[in-house]
């Protein structure tokens, strides 16, 4: 019938459509993830074709390779430091913003300016001689009083300079979370406070409770980026110096493939990251049942 | 009455000095690029140069191994420039399959574009240098431009929440008129998501811009680097003695990446309260 030919039609144009979309997931996502599996299996330096090798890279990577775990123990601490810190900065600083009437666009304009070229290698070369022995900030420390610290060289501190990069961009957080304030209605506010609830109750009682949902996506997409942090660490460390305390797990997966063209070794890593990720990512959506709010549901 | 009127006051001097402080990194990148190079250390902290330099930016134009930046920023500009044409076009159109066109399968492969958003560019990092080695990319800006011709899922969900606010109407006035899905994409739909194709030229722009691990992945000429890729060279501990023109050619590179934001920050604002994504 008709009709039956028209669907024909339609479903070649919609195809026609989405085409581009379709050449690049098979071409660029989906067999480069599958070679990807298959080269972890085998043994490849570009040079010579792969040979198999089994689960001989999973093996090593497990049991012999510290500097693996090493970069797995960096990249998890920095996530979990410098995430929570970004998100409740942002939220923090939304909160004031959205009090504040004139002016607001002004401080919402200038706060998201370092997210914006935060992720350049000019700011990380602008934070590695800012952090320097003789740079900036050791020098507002002296006159503060306080002894200058090796950033760049103690093991101890140098992580910490990159969670600060981290933080400092906390701009783009900032900006959802003023979205999500100002979609919490003025009502529920009036109500508490004709109730006798003082600002402490209405922020964890209404505020806290309505942000979940933004809160959630935050969190993920947050954890997400801290997980595959590169530039920074590269710009400014190199090689993970000081003796390997920026070793940051996407920076080891680099080295592999593109330093020693250990590609299948490389390639099993990426795995490990994305089942990482993927964990990640389903355990935080799991949770969020139990303390993410959605209105619609939670309305008695 | 008074107790409201002193929260403000609070707020803004909060907001004040913590604004102060998130932009002294920048004025004090920008300060040292007029400093001279030798004094860039020794008032290390102060942000007013004792006198204006401009030599740190004559010296510094000249460049790495013979090559100006000149060179790097036209490199940057042209594959910035084709890059962002090439993502922001392939996108409204699938924009427009998914979001006007019924066709069978649609949900399906809406998820999976919705999952590649998710996938980190490194599990496909790998395999994606053997094949555009072999296929002789390597030194090439291809690698670069081509992939971005086939869509970016944000901004494809970016504009298909803007088409799904125009009326459907439209659409269906146009074919009575005689247009097929293709003359109305091109006649009705695409004049009328240019604000979302502008929020994702923007967004286009500073990504690419900034882009610095495809770039040091397959540019090794330096004839062919993009200013990101000149910098870190620039920059390399073994090679720098010249710091302020290290920060006067950085604080040049954020310049047109700071120019699109304050001229066109409405569309990427717009572009976080429609989709609240990345940064």
């Amino acid at each position: 019938m008709a009709t039956r030919k028209a669907g024909g039609y339609r479903n070649l144009t919609g195809y026609a459509f989405i085409s581009p979309f379709l050449i690049g997931f098979f071409g660029l996502t989906v067999i480069p993830v599958a070679m990807t599996l298959y080269l972890s299996f085998t043994d490849y330096n570009m040079l010579r074709p792969p040979e198999w090798i089994g689960l001989e890279h999973y093996e090593r990577m497990f049991t012999k390779d510290e500097k693996f775990w090493h970069s797995l123990r960096v990249t998890f601490f920095y996530t979990f430091t410098a995430v929570p810190l970004r998100l409740i900065v942002a939220l923090a600083i939304a909160m004031l913003v959205a009090k504040i009437v004139r002016g607001a666009g002004f401080y919402r304009t200038v706060l998201y300016l370092p997210s914006i070229i935060g992720g350049s290698v000019a700011v990380a070369v602008m934070w590695r001689q800012l952090f320097g022995l003789e740079g900036a900030i050791n020098t507002i420390l002296k006159w503060l009083g306080l002894s200058g610290v090796s950033w760049l060289g103690d093991p101890k501190y140098a992580i910490w300079t990159l969670i600060l990069l981290y933080g400092w961009q906390f701009g783009s957080s900032m900006l959802i979370f003023l979205a999500g304030l100002k979609n919490i209605p003025n009502d529920y506010y009036e109500a508490a406070s004709v109730d006798g609830a003082g600002s402490v109750t209405m922020f964890f009682r209404i505020t806290l409770p309505l942000l979940t949902p933004v809160i959630l996506f935050n969190v993920v997409i947050q954890l997400i980026n801290g997980f595959l942090a590169f530039t920074p660490a590269y710009v400014i460390f190199g090689d993970g110096r000081p003796l390997g305390a920026t070793l940051m797990y996407v920076l080891y997966l680099f080295q592999n493939a593109f330093t020693f063209f250990d590609m299948g070794y490389a390639s099993g890593m990426a795995w490990v990251l994305l089942v990482i990720v993927g964990l990640l990512t389903a355990l935080i959506f799991k949770s969020s049942e139990y303390w993410v709010h959605y209105e619609s549901k939670g309305d008695r | 009455m008074m107790r409201l009127r002193r929260i403000p006051v609070i707020s803004h001097a909060i907001l004040l000095a913590l604004t102060v402080s998130m932009l002294y990194p920048v004025a004090w990148m920008v300060a040292s690029s007029f400093k001279e190079s030798s004094s860039v250390f020794v008032d290390a902290a102060s942000l007013i140069p004792n006198q204006w330099n401009f030599d740190n930016y004559i010296n510094g134009w000249k460049g790495v191994a013979g090559v100006t930046f000149t060179t790097f920023f036209k490199n940057t500009f042209l594959v910035v420039g084709i890059s962002t044409i090439g993502s922001v076009l392939s996108s409204a159109v699938i924009a427009f399959g998914f979001s006007r066109i019924r066709f069978r399968g649609r949900n399906l492969w809406f998820v999976c574009m919705m999952l590649t958003m998710l996938l980190p560019y490194e599990i496909v990092m790998v395999p994606q240098y053997i094949l555009f080695n072999q296929f002789g990319w390597i030194n090439t800006y291809l690698p670069l431009i081509i992939p971005t011709f086939f869509g970016t899922p944000f901004f494809v969900f970016l504009m298909m929440q803007f088409i799904r606010s125009i009326p459907y109407d439209l659409d269906e006035a146009a074919e009575i008129d005689g247009c097929n899905k293709f003359t109305t994409f091109v006649r009705i739909i695409l004049p009328l998501i240019l604000p979302a194709m502008m929020t994702c030229v923007i967004f286009s722009f500073y990504w690419r811009w900034d882009d610095f691990l495809a770039p040091l992945l397959y540019l090794n000429k330096v004839s062919l680097y993009t200013v990101s890729l000149a910098i870190k060279m620039f920059s390399d501990p073994d090679n720098v003695t010249d710091w302020g023109a290290l920060f006067a050619m950085s604080t040049l590179s954020l310049i047109p990446v700071c120019a699109a934001f304050f001229a066109f920050q409405r569309y990427i604002v717009e572009g976080i309260h429609t989709s609240g994504l990345k940064g």
